[in-house]
């Protein structure tokens, strides 16, 4: 473990804004909320935060990107695209970075979405540790209050100085280019780095009653349960929020945007979300999920089940963002996730 | 970026023959532009390109033992992009992804009866894998193919259907829904599942592989069941919306009590004992 004055941490991102090489992203304020957005100067980073409105996956699985560009003036050309900006992101919480290593896995799996793992192998993450947390979140129930691996470099707020933990060898030639004042960090540092992480587990407003690795198995007990499924969607509007504000969500649709030649053009991705009404639709009209209830459960189902059978990860890491967003309030994961173990058959 | 791998580039390929089937159905005859074959198993998919206006899963209605390198895909006119693809003449482009998807057992269904259920434009994805036990007929023990539509204008693949009533080595049964008073029809008139109680089904040496709408599914697996055909001895393929067709976009997943499955992936074909417990499968 490394301690870095604050000051001195200032300059360093200052110097790696100025140089250039890559686009500086930090945490900052935007009305009474937080938002990752580019940096102009390190003054504007706000890394006392409790969480930003979007998680930082929005800069590897951008809101809309181009996969494909296309010509149709003669036959067709087409010539795949990938737009990748390389970015350090400053001020990742645990949570998020737990988000991140399970899109990792998502997108590395055979066949490999090159326009994902690129955008993800050149940006480097800096963590940081939570000093605030948001109402809504339960990251600690999760067991992502805190995070070992996942970032280049982690961050933990000692007053007037910043331990510094390297995670990868990114993070060490990070910390290499600048000419940074940096020493290794005395043994009561890192013991109160140590009790920052454990008090930081119990600071978490919301909780699960019992240990999220049982969430499988209450998903496939309570499946068949449609009383219970309609009875917590019923006054779910269906707008998706909650699919966009979450850092495991990446579901999407392509589509093809023309431009004003109509001989050109781009085949793009966006973010979908299965809380719509037409996710499951197929042309003939076909609906395969229409009812409201079933696209509520089938959230959950995948969050807590499938993506966890599929790539061993629950893929819910308690940041609590849909629940704050949810207008009707209908989409706190604790909620529904105690309410499976309190209806569980012994 | 590596571009030759990205999972989201088509292959150009050209469009050989079209051949008008029905109303709202095209035979589309198509050839890569490599010159390569498409290397398919039956009951695969692809994902048909038209830039400028989207893709549309497909499944493949030819058998990979057809002469030559090209492949036949059977489209109904029924969204954006299919409406277009009907408008394609014979030497224009598309794209191609694929062929994805896990397809027909070929292998385990060798040396065994095998009898087709096929609805509607589900004698599309079947025929892929009719044609593949014709042509090696000496592989497979009896051959029964049932295949029901709406009229008889509906029917598909006519000069085949034909050759196939014509077979003795092959047992062939045709309804029809309904039939207008002024169109010749000698098969049967009723859904597809009155011609089930008609056939013998060898429950001990047969595989039942059945493909329709949605809805013929649930009353043919009554029908089937009602014959003690066992859950194990039934394929089906299914549709869904196979956006990327590559187990990314999360459109075409579904769930049940005892598992999930990506139809892109895992699917469109399924063994019924697996998924005769999703509630959402059929």
């Amino acid at each position: 473990m490394k301690v870095i004055k604050k000051e001195d941490l200032k300059g360093f991102i200052d110097g790696l804004i100025e140089k250039g090489e890559r686009e500086v992203v930090g945490v900052k304020s935007k009305d009474s909320k937080y938002v990752f957005d580019t940096l102009e100067d390190a003054e504007e980073l706000e890394l006392d935060y409790d969480v930003t409105i979007l998680p930082p996956k929005k800069y590897f699985m951008p809101q809309r990107e181009t996969l494909v560009e296309y010509k149709t003036k003669k036959g067709i050309d087409m010539e795949a695209v990938n737009e990748v900006i390389p970015r350090i992101i400053i001020g990742v919480h645990p949570y998020d970075l737990e988000a991140i290593k399970q899109m990792d896995k998502v997108f590395a799996d055979s066949p490999e979405d090159y326009n994902y793992s690129e955008k993800r192998s050149k940006s480097i993450l800096i963590g940081v540790n939570m000093q605030k947390t948001s109402e809504w979140s339960f990251a600690g129930s999760m067991g992502n209050a805190t995070i070992d691996d996942g970032y280049d470099l982690m961050l933990t707020d000692l007053g007037d100085k910043y331990a510094v933990e390297i995670g990868s060898s990114k993070g060490r030639e990070l910390l290499d280019e600048g000419s940074l004042k940096i020493r290794d960090a005395e043994p009561e540092e890192i013991e109160e780095v140590e009790n920052i992480e454990e008090d930081i587990k119990n600071k978490f407003e919301k909780e699960l009653d019992f240990s999220p690795e049982k969430l499988p198995w209450l998903l496939a007990q309570k499946y068949g349960d449609e009383d219970f499924w309609e009875e917590n969607a019923e006054d779910c509007y269906s707008c998706g929020t909650c699919n966009i504000v979450c850092p495991t969500c990446y579901c999407f649709d392509v589509q093809d945007f023309n431009d004003i030649s109509l001989e050109e053009g781009e085949r793009m991705r966006q973010w979908d979300g299965c809380m719509l009404e037409a996710f499951a639709e197929v042309a003939g009209g076909e609906n395969f999920r229409e009812e409201r209830a079933e696209r509520y459960r089938h959230r959950y189902m995948r969050k807590g089940r499938y993506l966890y059978n599929r790539f061993g990860d629950i893929a819910c890491v308690g940041c609590g963002r849909c629940s704050s967003q949810c207008v009707p309030d209908i989409a706190d994961p604790t909620d529904i996730f105690n309410k499976l173990w309190r209806d569980k058959d012994e | 970026m590596n571009k030759e791998k990205s999972p989201y580039l088509p292959e150009n390929a050209t469009i050989l023959n079209v051949e008008k089937m029905a109303e709202r159905e095209k035979l589309f005859e198509i050839e890569l532009d490599s010159g390569e074959p498409l290397n398919h198993e039956p009951g695969q998919f692809v994902e048909v390109s038209v830039p400028g206006v989207g893709e549309a899963p497909i499944s493949i209605s030819s058998s990979p033992t057809k002469e030559g390198n090209s492949f036949e895909l059977c489209i109904r006119k029924v969204g954006n992009v299919t409406n277009v693809i009907h408008t394609l003449e014979e030497g224009d482009q598309i794209g191609i992804r694929g062929p994805y998807g896990e397809g027909f057992p070929v292998e385990e269904l060798k040396g065994h009866d095998v009898i087709f259920i096929a609805g509607g434009l589900g004698i599309a994805p079947l025929r892929s894998l009719i044609n593949y036990t014709l042509d090696r007929r000496e592989e497979f023990e009896d051959i029964k193919i049932l295949y029901g539509c709406r009229k008889p204008c509906e029917l598909l693949y006519e000069d085949e259907v034909e050759e196939w009533r014509g077979m003795d080595n092959i047992d062939y049964r045709e309804t029809v829904d309904e039939c207008p008073d002024d169109v010749c029809w000698e098969g049967n008139v009723g859904v597809i599942t009155t011609l089930i109680p008609g056939i013998d089904i060898d429950l001990e040496n047969s595989y039942t592989v059945v493909c329709g709408p949605p809805i013929m599914y649930r009353f043919v697996l009554q029908e089937l069941k009602q014959k003690e055909v066992p859950d194990e001895r039934i394929y089906l393929s299914l549709e869904r919306r196979m956006k990327c067709g590559v187990g990314k976009c999360g459109h075409c997943q579904i769930n049940g009590k005892d598992g999930e499955f990506y139809v892109c992936q895992d699917g469109p074909v399924f063994n019924y004992d697996i998924v005769n417990d999703f509630e959402e499968a059929l």
